[in-house]
């Protein structure tokens, strides 16, 4: 359910909560006497000050509506939201992402649809409902397909989201399940023709014989209405699952990966790709590795990555030929010899890739950590980040239990300062890489309460449980958080869990 | 049947159930679940990888990620097992939960046989799928992809069962079909042992008494097959 926020004052903090560094450490901005730290601008993960902006629930009834009667979507907002008590496997949230100003939210979910919630204006009266997200469009993207020649299902789960740099008016996105990528365009009409000719007011056809008159029509304003209509198709070009997608800086073309291939599409064109990388060997036996995300460098339209289910990534130049299956640059890190298992390789798994804006580094993500690496050394990252190393001695149960298979996206903030990445029991953590301070928050109803401020959590790996720490036996596998998106420059964070939508801010914001 | 080597399904689920009661290994405090590597796996993370190989296959479109991983840790933990692998019926020292031998059986070559064979299946079917695909009209540097997915549940369609069938099974059904029903008003009532049928049928050496739940059952059998001789278009 939508929340609806009275104007209210933000509280002042009553106590300041203390981070707890993984092992005991404290933070030294905080005082030895345990008084509050003052509130300082800068924009890291903040001193405990992530507060609750609103968490919402995809819709499940309005898609239907807003496609079959074109009732204004902003209507429905606020009528036809209930809050669901179970979540339906079809509202799932499997992709979140900003666009590129911020100013619009699209989620992806198990149910092939898109929901896009649009940032409240800001205004002098309501001050403080800056920062709330509301519905903005909601279509229908994709819808199950069956393979007849196979006897197989398609799913019509969005896997991946990505925005067009808006170029005029209307919006654009990407949005891909396992075999198809659809460019939409999202518009906003607010006016419409009247005084037609040969229509009546209804609709319906008048007898050119009754007509003695000619008019012009004329625009009258209409009450907004939001169209999301499909512009392209990219069809049958990917034999394996599609993982990602990724929009080129020449804003002319981009590509799709899937396990084994990765193909360059113009957006004009959607009868033929250019397959640039293809790992399948001539013997399917030999199969060793899968790609498992991909990336256009932000600035360099000829640089690509894509990491491996190895733990290992390749950056290539689309410049040195037409198929890349050379890489320009091999990163990997060796095995540390005391943390190897029969897990080493799926652990090491990178299950997101993710260029810096500034384009400088690259992220990853695996089973256990975040990665960080310059782009100018690929023997070793240059910051490695424990995400839940308690999970380390669990592995054999994860693995029994596919948990160990769970692949979680990682974002960096607008300045390339802070990287946060999901864990499970609806925890999500954050690394500020300046400070090296980082926090773990937890997304769920019971902190639900409108500008509530976050409380960081802990997990007691051992020994004496403290007041407020959570044991790792007590964690909820079943919650994950798999996708969260960073607002481009200001601290407001999307965090996906199941089919709700959490969006929170920095309370310095 | 998914490839030789593996076991059937009704096996598979109950050794399945037996691991799910006796799940000792999941016991972190457990020697056998060391947190250091064990130098070698236990017998038990071998069988429950190789449950998840089968569970991963059986889907109709298998997770290439998960079924990779799968494969390569098994391989790993094959690798560790190697001096025990090789006596199959004997398991290994730490108390397995009881266990059909086969599975043990299934070595290091048959497994690497069976997924290798599959995995071979996978491009084969890709290819054959490709095959019919147009090319699209393109440039020289483009490359046309096409072709529906590779899929296993597709590998029945690649069986022996639906070739036999069309292609030249029809003559080998009528061979074991005994037509000497429609000459059994020519025999001679008191019958002589002898079989006056076609001289290139098999056919009964009993008395040509044929009751009737074989008439019933040939009628069938000849129902059937002229069912899938008849040919598309207006009636024979």
């Amino acid at each position: 359910m939508l929340l609806s926020l009275p104007a209210l004052h933000l509280q002042t903090s009553e106590h300041h909560p203390l981070f707890q560094l993984p092992h005991g450490r404290l933070g030294p901005w905080c005082s030895p006497t345990g008084s509050p730290a003052p509130l300082s601008c800068e924009t890291g993960c903040g001193e405990g000050s992530w507060i609750l902006v609103c968490r919402l629930l995809v819709p499940t009834q309005v898609s239907l509506l807003s496609m079959e009667e074109d009732i204004d979507t902003r209507k429905i907002n606020n009528s036809f939201l209930r809050d669901h008590s179970y979540a339906t496997e079809a509202d799932i949230i499997s992709t979140v992402e900003f666009n590129h100003t911020g100013e619009l939210l699209a989620t992806g979910d198990k149910g092939g649809r898109v929901v896009i919630f649009q940032r409240e204006q800001e205004s002098k009266n309501q001050i403080h409902r800056r920062g709330e997200y509301n519905v903005y469009s909601t279509f229908q993207s994709h819808e199950p397909e069956f393979d007849y020649l196979k006897s197989l299902e398609i799913e019509e789960k969005i896997n991946k989201i990505r925005w067009l740099p808006q170029q005029n008016a209307a919006y654009f996105l990407l949005s891909t399940n396992d075999k198809t990528v659809k460019l939409w365009k999202v518009s906003e009409r607010d006016k419409r023709p009247e005084g037609y000719n040969l229509k009546d007011e209804e609709g319906r056809l008048r007898d050119p014989a009754t007509i003695t008159t000619l008019r012009v029509p004329v625009l009258r304003p209409m009450d907004l209405m939001v169209e999301a209509t499909p512009r392209r198709v990219f069809a049958n070009a990917h034999t394996y699952h599609i993982n990602s997608i990724s929009v080129n800086s020449d804003y002319e073309t981009y590509m799709s990966a899937d396990d084994l291939r990765i193909n360059l599409w113009n957006f004009e064109i959607t009868n033929q790709s250019f397959n640039i990388v293809d790992i399948k060997p001539a013997n399917m036996e030999e199969l060793t590795e899968v790609i498992t995300a991909a990336e256009f460098h932000p600035h360099h339209c000829n640089t690509f990555v894509y990491s491996s289910s190895k733990g290992t990534i390749r950056l290539c130049d689309m410049r040195a030929s037409a198929l890349c299956d050379r890489h320009t640059k091999f990163f990997e890190e060796p095995e540390d010899p005391s943390n190897r298992s029969f897990f080493s390789e799926i652990i090491s798994s990178i299950s997101d890739v993710k260029f810096s804006h500034s384009g400088r580094y690259i992220m990853t993500r695996d089973y256990l950590t975040v990665k960080v690496w310059d782009l100018n050394m690929e023997n070793r990252p240059i910051e490695t980040y424990q995400v839940h190393d308690y999970l380390r001695s669990k592995l054999c149960s994860l693995y029994e239990n596919d948990c160990i298979f769970d692949k979680f996206e990682c974002v960096w903030n607008g300045s390339d300062s802070v990287i946060m990445t999901g864990s499970y029991n609806n925890f999500f953590r954050m690394f500020d890489r300046n400070t090296k301070r980082d926090v773990t928050l937890e997304a769920s109803r019971e902190n639900s309460k409108p500008r509530a401020i976050l409380k960081p959590r802990k997990v007691c790996v051992g020994g004496k449980r403290r007041k407020d720490e959570i044991s790792v036996d007590s964690l909820d596998f079943s919650k994950k958080i798999l996708h969260t998106a960073w607002h481009p420059s200001e601290n407001i964070i999307a965090v996906a869990a199941t089919n709700n939508l959490y969006i929170f801010q920095d309370k310095v914001n | 049947m998914l490839s030789k080597g593996l076991k059937r399904k009704r096996e598979e689920e109950e050794e399945k159930e037996t691991l799910a009661v006796d799940a000792w290994w999941l016991d972190p405090g457990h020697p056998a679940v060391a947190q250091a590597p064990p130098a070698v796996a236990s017998s038990s993370l071998f069988d429950l990888s190789v449950i998840k190989l089968h569970h991963s296959l059986r889907q109709s479109e298998p997770d290439l990620r998960h079924l990779v991983l799968v494969v390569n840790t098994l391989r790993r933990i094959q690798a560790s097992m190697a001096p025990t692998v090789a006596l199959p019926s004997v398991p290994n020292p730490p108390p397995a939960p009881s266990m059909d031998d086969n599975l043990l059986a299934s070595s290091d070559a048959a497994l690497s046989a069976s997924v290798a064979s599959l995995l071979e299946d996978l491009s084969h079917i890709e290819d054959l799928n490709q095959a019919p695909q147009p090319p699209a009209d393109e440039g020289p540097p483009g490359r046309p992809i096409g072709g529906a997915p590779p899929s296993l549940g597709a590998l029945d369609l690649l069986g022996p069962a639906t070739g036999c069938l069309l292609d030249d099974g029809l003559e080998g059904l009528f061979e074991d079909i005994d037509t000497s029903m429609y000459d059994s008003e020519l025999w001679a009532p008191a019958s002589e042992g002898f079989k006056p049928g076609p001289e290139d049928e098999p056919g009964k050496e009993e008395a040509p008494e044929l009751d009737e739940a074989e008439l019933d059952y040939l009628m069938d059998v000849l129902v059937g097959t002229q069912a899938l001789e008849r040919p598309p278009g207006p009636g024979r």
